[in-house]
Order: structure tokens, then C-alpha cells, then sequence
């Protein structure tokens, strides 16, 4: 496949820039990821990367609370953000008219938000809303991005609760925005992508021409989360009262997708050969043949594959029979993994993966929030927005022995096994 | 003695020595390029669309077959359990193909299919790389014509059902859009989004066979091509594919609902919740009448899309909620306006106060020209984003069709939406979005709501 054309060029403060032109329908979807994520929350802020998200959406100089919506919806368009380990994002998808607009909204808020008490207040009600809504209040609730990280994880950074607890996000203040604003949030430290309907000249002069003069800032040095994988299986069991069935997350740790991205790739692969499908090994086996799990999952990153730096996590993910004990889901696990680990896949199951992943990245490109997003994260974390193009092509070389090295590296002996245990006592 | 400071004051950051700059104007606006569509009735009564849409090398296909219960309401029908399973296992097998073949073989095209019912259809999904067209056409026909329901395969789908419907019914959001349809329809077939256990666990593979003769046929049912794919050629290949699809009678359609008339709000105990869910309804008015754009746009200034009264009362002015938004329902013979908010059990009673005063208000203070005006470009907009990709135009068209619209009023659409007044804007408003117009449920903990809900009134506390 043909890679579409990429241009992109850096502005004296720092900012750098994706343009991806594709004229097929008159919209345009612009981004902004700015590279701080909740790893970066310092302890005793939890949930605060994700609280500060909502308040960049609250008013900048230009603008006054809820003019950011107006404007955007007004023009046609559709907005949010969203918060990642690694990175914070913020996006728009519009007619392509209003391709100026979305930038000055962008710019304006890079240059100077409004970060107000008020604001605060009411966001922080807002944001325990969304945690009563995605997590408190509903079963299986953060199963498994918030449940896993801890068992798998030890330090702060990778272990915490990305939402948040309640009593940090009250504690929150104003001053801390501002501190976490002028220390994350310069142009150095953010990539703008603009794609789908646009001039490539014009579109570099409007993007001159707003972001040109948002004064510029130091990159804040990013450290290193990196932390050795368990020695050991580490287990933990969490008690949910909403849940009517027990649940399993089988946590390990992947290679870093920054240096080795092909050796990332082939757990991209496995996830496909062990749960893709009903042809795939374990929904075959426990889905269908044993019929002792319900919903089965596997995959790299618990936000999706690429979606963070090292270190990051290969999941598999179950919902199971109460008449069945979590070990015996966990032994058959097991037990097809280790038959990878000594035998490969066949060349078929692995071109049904490959397909199966080149229609999946189509998909994704022909909605354009999605591949505004992919090129800007991709920009982001890895330098290299033309991966997301690269993709079908870097998964369909991944080998059968190369699997089979990444179903034999599952060990048994560094992982984190997480027990989801219903407490509600009614079925 | 202070600490160095190291950043800037919140007061600090938000200005600049330049001041507030203008909103820039909107650019010119290139109208979406003209589709190029067949639209047409096969020998065997099944109606194609296809339509070409070549962004990317792919092609999304949707079949609709209308799939209603026939039985009287009130009988005690068995069709949504066995309407369920014939779901879940008709692509488990067919007279030449196993389940890991079908999947197989799907999955070397990069391709997917699903099936899925509710009340009123069965859905087929599918999509491939543009190259695999073909096989999904020859999977879906196969499975039409030739589905085998394994025994096994209905034995172990009928006990993972059970369970999948036990995970569903733990979900707050499932657990009140089941309250709600059973305050709006009663016993209607309608009311019944899924079966209950004991129902599934009955269901025979002959009567899902008996099932699959008698409801899943051609005429009444329509299927959507969009992709990489001329349709004059995609209407060929699927006239060859589907020829061998056949049957007597038409799909069977949704029979009438009763109206929803306004009422108390029934108050739906979950011991514990920390979270309510508010769920109100009424009576609207299908996609065809004329005042149809006029109620469109009011919905939207009342709770349609971010920039809402309601939105901006209960989440960006108080704080009660994440998520509200107020939104059309369609069936074939009409629709329902319904409105949702998700609120910490402490502030629901303010909550719904608040609901009910926006209903109001949106009669009494009507939509202002300016409202008026962002709602439309903000219709038109988001017309033109959400059928920018081939399975957003996909699915909006296989929905219109089974309300007996096509493309064409897609298209037309955007006209419409420019023509409507402010002062229409506000008879919709009044007409439709009056509190007493109203009824709905409350799902949340009884004992902390009960107080300030008996003191609000209007709701039935148990």
C-alpha cells in the first residue's frame, strides 16, 4: 500500500508539526498531544494528568468557559481529549472550513489557559462523576487497566491509579495546574497533526501564524519508568460486588516498542493467533470447545498496542464460569502457550492475523479522527508518524519462530495474575 | 522563606501582553463530492444499495432483516430467546463449513461478519479488504441459504448466553433501559431487548431452524454496500450471490407501538449504587414529517450535542453528571425523544430538577437565533463527519432504509436544515419538549434518593 504523503517541519519554539493531506472527503481533523501522561503525575496527585485534561477545555484568553465547545460545534466539528500513560491528546474532526478556527482554538490554549478555582471545582465534580460512571458504579469496573498495574508494576509511576482517587483529585489546587502547565505543557513538548482536507502551504502558514508566537519553554527531561519485570508470579485478588462472574488478567511485560518494535510486533501477532476470532487457539478451546469462559481478550498495552513507551504490558483477559476454578482457565492458558513455545503457529494462522491487521489499520485511516490521532501519537512517542502506514506491512514480516519466541517468553514465573472475585452474593 | 518559584501563577499564564485575539471566520466550504449509487429490488424482493466510497481498499456491508415478534403482545412469545440464539449461532455452521472455517476463511480476506438481534431486526455486519468482496457476499449467502445450527454449537451458545445476559443485566445502563421500556410499552414486544434465562435455556434447534425458514427472508430486507467497489458491479455480484435466497412472505416489521404518554417517573431501587440513572422519555415524530428538522434542532439546543442548555446546566455550571445528552429514538412507524444523565446519588433529586426546568424553559425562553444557528451548522457538520468514512455512511444508510428512506434524503438533508426558522425552532420546542409530555425511570439506591426525590414529586418511590 501506498503511503500517503507526510510532510511535517518544526516552529522556532519548539512546536512540531504533522501535516497529512488526503483531499477524498472536505473535512479535517486536527490534533495535540502534548508528551505527559499519568506516569508523570507525582504521588500524592493521582488522577491529576486526567483532571488537567478537562480543565484545558475550561476557557483560555481568547475564550470564556464553554466558548471552546461553541466554537468547535458551531463549525460543525466534533472535539474531546483523552489521557494515556505516556500522553495527553486533545482533537478535533470538521468541516475543513473551519480548519483556521480549530487551530486558533488549539493555539489559544497552548499560549494561555484560563486556570481558575471555580473551574477546579467543578471539574473535579465532573471527573468523580466519570469515575463513579466507568468505575465505581459498574461492574467490572477499571477491569483491567487500573486492577493490573499494580499487581504488575512497583513503582508509583507505573502502578497507579490513572484516574485517580477521590482525595487526591480534591486536594488538587489551582497552583498545581499552573505548575504542571508551565512545567508539561510548551510547545517543545507537544505535536501537532493536521490531516485530511488541506492545502499543505496554507495550512503551514496558519499554523505559523497561531502557534508561531506561543512563547517558547524548556522541554522537561522525561525519566525513565523503567522498572525490572516480576520475578516471580505476583497475585492479587480484588473483590467487586457488581460483578455477577469471576474474572482473570494475565499481566507480563513486553519489549520496548521505542528499540524494538518488530520484537514488540510479533506479541502483536500472538494476540491475534491466541484470541482473534472464533478460529483463534484460545477462543476455539475455552469459548467454544470447553465452554468455560465467557469473553475472552488478549492483547499489547492496555490502551491498545502503541499507545506507550516502555514498560508496557501484554495482557490476556477473561471472564469465566463460576463452576470453574480461576487455575484451570490459567492452566489451559498455559498449556497453549507452551504448545506455541515448542511448535509455531502455522503460516495460515498468521497470514489471518496479518489480514485481519491490514483491514483493522484501513478502518482506522478512513476515519480520520483516528488517523489524525495515530499519526500524532506515533509522531510522538516513536519519531515516526509514517508508522502507522508502515504497520500491515512490519506485522505481515513477523515469523512463525518469531511468535513462537514471544509464546514461549509468557512465563509462568513473571507474570502478575490478577482475580476478579464477585462479593455481590446475588447472581 | 519562600521556595525559588519555579513556574508562573495561574493568573500569569493566562494572559499575554497581546490580549485576546478575534475568532477567525470560516473558510469556504467544498461541498462532499456526489456519490456515485444504484439503488435497487433483486428478483427475490431484496433491496441493494451500493454506493462507492473508495478512501481506503475496503468494503463495509450491512444486511437488515426486519425480524419482529409475530405474536400477539402479552402471550408469552418465545421469539426473542430463540430470535437470540438463531443470532448467536447462525454463522456457527453451514451444510459445507465449519465455525473455524467460516472464521478462517474470513479472516485470510481480513474480513468480518457478525449477526446481532434486537425487537424489531436481525443485523448482519460485515467488512473485508475490497479484494475479499466476494467472500463475504459467499459467506453471507451460505449462511442464508445453508446455515446447519450444530447441535453442539446451540447447546453451548445457549448456556453462554445466559451468561452474557446475567453480565448485561449487571450493567446500571442495561438495567435502566429495561426499566424504561417496560414503562414506555409494557408487554410489547418491543419492551423485550433481551430474553429472560429460563427462556434461552428452552429454545430447541428446531425451532431455530423453523425460525430461520419463516423469518430470515429477502423481500422486506435490505442490504448496503459501501467501499472500494462500482456498484453496478457490486449489484451484479450480489444479484448472483443471493439468487439462491428465497422464501415466501416478507421480513416481519414491527407492529405499531402505543404512544408514550407522559407520567410519574418510577423510582427502580439498586441497593448500593453510588451512581442513578435518570432516563426520561416522550412522544416524538419520525424523520419524514415536516416538522421533523425543526424538532431535530430544538433537541439539539436542549440536550443534542455538547454545547447544550442541559449539558451546560448539569455538567458545566453544577457538576452533577459526566455525561447527559437528550436524543431521537426511531422505529418504522415513529419515534421517542429520550433523555439521559448518569448522577452521584446526593445531587440526583437537583439533577432532575434541573432536567425538568430545561424542558420547561426550552417552551418558555424558546431557542434563540444564535442557539438556532450553532445547533444547524453543528447538524449539517456532523452529517457530513459521521458519513465521512465507509461504515459511518454504511450504517446511516442501512438505518434510513429501514425507516423507508435512502440516500436521498441523506443528501437533501442539509437543505432542510438551513430552511428552519427560529420561530419553528420554538413550536417544536413547545410541542414536544413540554415536562408533561414526559415519563421515564430512576434506577438508584431508594433508601438515599427517596427523601428529596418525595419532596421534588412527580416520581413513584416505592
Amino acid at each position: 500500500m501506498a503511503s500517503p504523503e507526510l510532510h511535517r517541519f518544526t516552529l522556532p519554539n519548539g512546536l512540531r508539526v504533522v501535516l497529512a493531506p488526503d483531499a477524498s472527503a472536505p473535512v479535517v481533523g486536527v490534533s495535540v498531544h502534548y508528551d505527559v501522561g499519568f506516569r508523570s503525575e507525582p504521588e500524592g496527585r493521582t488522577g491529576f494528568a486526567h483532571l488537567f485534561e478537562h480543565l484545558m477545555f475550561q476557557g483560555s484568553e481568547s475564550l470564556e468557559k464553554l466558548a471552546h465547545f461553541r466554537h468547535v460545534q458551531s463549525s460543525g466539528g466534533t472535539f474531546n481529549g483523552s489521557t494515556h500513560p505516556d500522553y495527553t491528546d486533545y482533537y478535533q474532526l470538521l468541516p475543513s472550513a473551519a480548519l483556521e478556527r480549530a487551530l486558533f482554538l488549539e493555539a489559544d490554549r497552548m499560549r494561555a489557559p484560563k486556570l481558575t478555582e471555580e473551574n477546579l471545582r467543578n471539574q473535579i465534580d465532573v471527573v468523580k462523576e466519570e469515575i463513579r460512571l466507568n468505575v465505581l458504579n459498574r461492574p467490572y469496573g477499571g477491569f483491567p487497566w487500573i486492577l493490573l498495574p499494580p499487581v504488575l508494576f512497583k513503582t508509583f509511576a507505573n502502578a497507579h491509579n490513572g484516574y485517580g482517587d477521590f482525595v487526591d483529585l480534591e486536594s488538587a489546587t489551582v497552583d498545581d495546574c499552573a505548575e504542571f502547565f508551565d512545567t508539561y505543557y510548551s510547545p517543545s513538548n507537544a505535536v501537532l497533526t493536521v490531516a485530511g482536507d488541506l492545502d499543505v502551504e496554507a495550512t503551514k502558514a496558519l499554523v505559523e501564524k497561531h502557534f508561531g508566537d506561543v512563547p517558547a519553554r524548556p522541554k522537561p527531561e522525561r525519566p525513565s519508568f523503567a522498572e525490572p519485570a516480576p520475578q516471580g508470579e505476583v497475585r492479587h485478588e480484588h473483590g467487586d460486588a457488581l460483578a455477577p462472574l469471576p474474572a482473570i488478567a494475565i499481566g507480563y511485560r513486553v519489549p520496548d516498542p521505542v528499540t524494538d518494535i518488530d520484537g514488540y510486533l510479533a506479541y502483536l501477532v500472538l494476540a491475534g493467533v491466541l484470541t482473534d476470532g472464533d478460529s483463534s487457539r484460545l477462543q476455539q478451546r475455552l469459548v467454544h470447545r470447553e465452554g468455560i469462559v465467557i469473553d475472552l481478550n488478549a492483547g499489547c498495552g492496555l490502551f491498545g498496542p502503541l499507545e506507550a513507551r516502555d514498560p508496557d504490558t501484554f495482557s490476556i483477559t477473561a471472564i469465566h464460569t463460576p463452576e470453574v476454578d480461576a487455575s484451570q482457565v490459567v492452566a489451559a492458558i498455559d498449556e497453549e502457550l507452551q504448545k506455541l513455545a515448542q511448535e509455531p503457529p502455522s503460516v495460515e494462522e498468521l497470514a489471518k492475523v496479518t489480514a485481519r491487521w491490514a483491514s483493522t489499520m484501513h478502518k482506522e485511516h478512513d476515519r480520520l479522527t483516528n488517523r489524525t490521532l495515530g499519526l500524532g501519537s506515533a509522531e510522538l512517542l516513536f519519531g515516526r508518524a509514517e508508522l502507522i502506514y508502515e504497520l500491515p506491512e512490519r506485522i505481515a514480516s513477523v515469523t512463525v519462530d518469531e511468535v513462537s519466541a514471544a509464546a514461549k517468553a509468557l512465563r509462568p514465573d513473571a507474570r502478575a495474575l490478577l482475580l476478579v472475585k464477585p462479593t455481590g452474593g446475588t447472581q | 522563606m519562600t521556595a525559588a518559584k519555579t513556574h508562573r501563577s495561574a493568573e500569569e499564564i493566562g494572559r499575554t501582553e497581546a490580549g485576546p485575539r478575534p475568532l477567525p471566520e470560516l473558510g469556504h466550504q467544498e461541498a462532499a463530492a456526489e456519490l456515485s449509487t444504484v439503488d435497487t429490488t433483486l428478483p427475490n424482493g431484496l433491496r441493494v444499495i451500493a454506493v462507492r466510497r473508495a478512501t481506503v481498499p475496503m468494503v463495509e456491508v450491512r444486511l437488515r432483516v426486519p425480524f419482529a415478534d409475530p405474536a400477539e403482545p402479552g402471550s408469552g412469545s418465545a421469539h426473542a430467546a430463540q430470535a437470540e440464539i438463531l443470532a448467536n449461532t447462525v454463522l456457527t455452521g453451514t451444510e459445507t463449513r465449519s465455525r473455524v472455517q467460516i472464521d478462517t476463511e474470513l479472516a485470510l480476506v481480513g474480513g468480518e461478519l457478525d449477526a446481532v438481534v434486537d425487537p424489531e431486526r436481525l443485523s448482519f455486519t460485515g467488512n473485508a479488504l475490497a479484494t475479499g468482496f466476494g467472500t463475504v457476499l459467499d459467506m453471507l449467502r451460505d449462511v442464508l441459504t445453508n446455515a446447519s445450527y450444530p447441535a453442539e454449537e446451540i447447546e453451548r451458545e445457549r448456556g453462554r448466553l445466559v451468561e452474557r445476559i446475567t453480565i448485561a443485566r449487571s450493567q446500571p445502563n442495561v438495567i435502566a433501559r429495561e426499566a424504561l421500556q417496560r414503562v414506555l410499552y409494557g408487554d410489547h414486544p418491543y419492551a423485550k431487548e433481551m430474553p429472560e434465562a429460563d427462556e434461552v435455556a428452552a429454545v430447541t434447534r428446531d425451532e431455530v431452524l423453523a425460525l430461520h425458514r419463516k423469518a430470515l427472508l429477502p423481500k422486506g430486507s435490505v442490504l448496503v454496500v459501501v467501499g472500494d467497489v462500482e456498484p453496478s458491479d457490486a449489484v451484479a455480484q450480489i444479484g448472483a450471490a443471493m439468487e439462491t435466497w428465497t422464501g415466501d412472505g416478507e421480513a416481519f416489521q414491527l407492529p405499531p407501538l402505543p404512544a408514550v404518554k407522559g407520567g410519574d417517573v418510577q423510582l427502580v431501587h439498586r441497593a448500593g449504587a453510588v451512581q442513578s440513572q435518570i432516563r426520561l422519555a416522550a412522544q416524538a415524530i419520525p424523520r419524514t414529517d415536516e416538522r421533523y428538522p425543526a424538532l431535530q434542532l430544538a433537541n439539539l439546543v436542549y440536550g443534542g450535542f455538547f454545547s447544550s442548555r442541559l449539558v451546560e446546566n448539569i455538567r458545566e455550571d453544577k457538576g452533577y453528571t459526566y455525561s447527559a445528552r437528550s436524543h431521537p429514538e426511531f422505529t418504522i412507524h415513529g419515534a421517542t425523544l429520550l433523555i439521559d444523565a448518569d448522577t452521584a446519588s446526593e445531587v440526583t433529586a437537583a439533577a432532575l430538577l434541573e432536567t425538568r426546568y430545561e424542558l420547561a424553559r426550552l417552551g418558555m425562553v424558546p431557542p434563540s437565533e444564535s442557539e438556532v444557528d450553532v445547533a444547524r451548522r453543528y447538524a449539517i457538520g456532523s452529517l457530513l463527519t459521521s458519513t465521512s468514512s465507509q461504515g459511518g455512511l454504511a450504517s446511516f444508510l442501512v438505518n434510513l432504509a429501514g425507516l423507508g428512506l435512502n440516500i436521498d434524503w441523506l443528501v437533501a438533508h442539509p437543505r432542510r436544515l438551513e430552511a428552519v426558522t427560529p420561530e419553528q425552532v420554538a413550536a417544536a420546542a413547545l410541542e414536544f419538549f413540554a415536562p408533561a409530555n414526559f415519563t421515564g425511570v430512576l434506577v438508584g439506591d431508594a433508601e438515599q434518593l427517596a427523601p428529596k426525590l418525595r419532596a421534588l414529586g412527580g416520581v413513584q418511590v416505592p
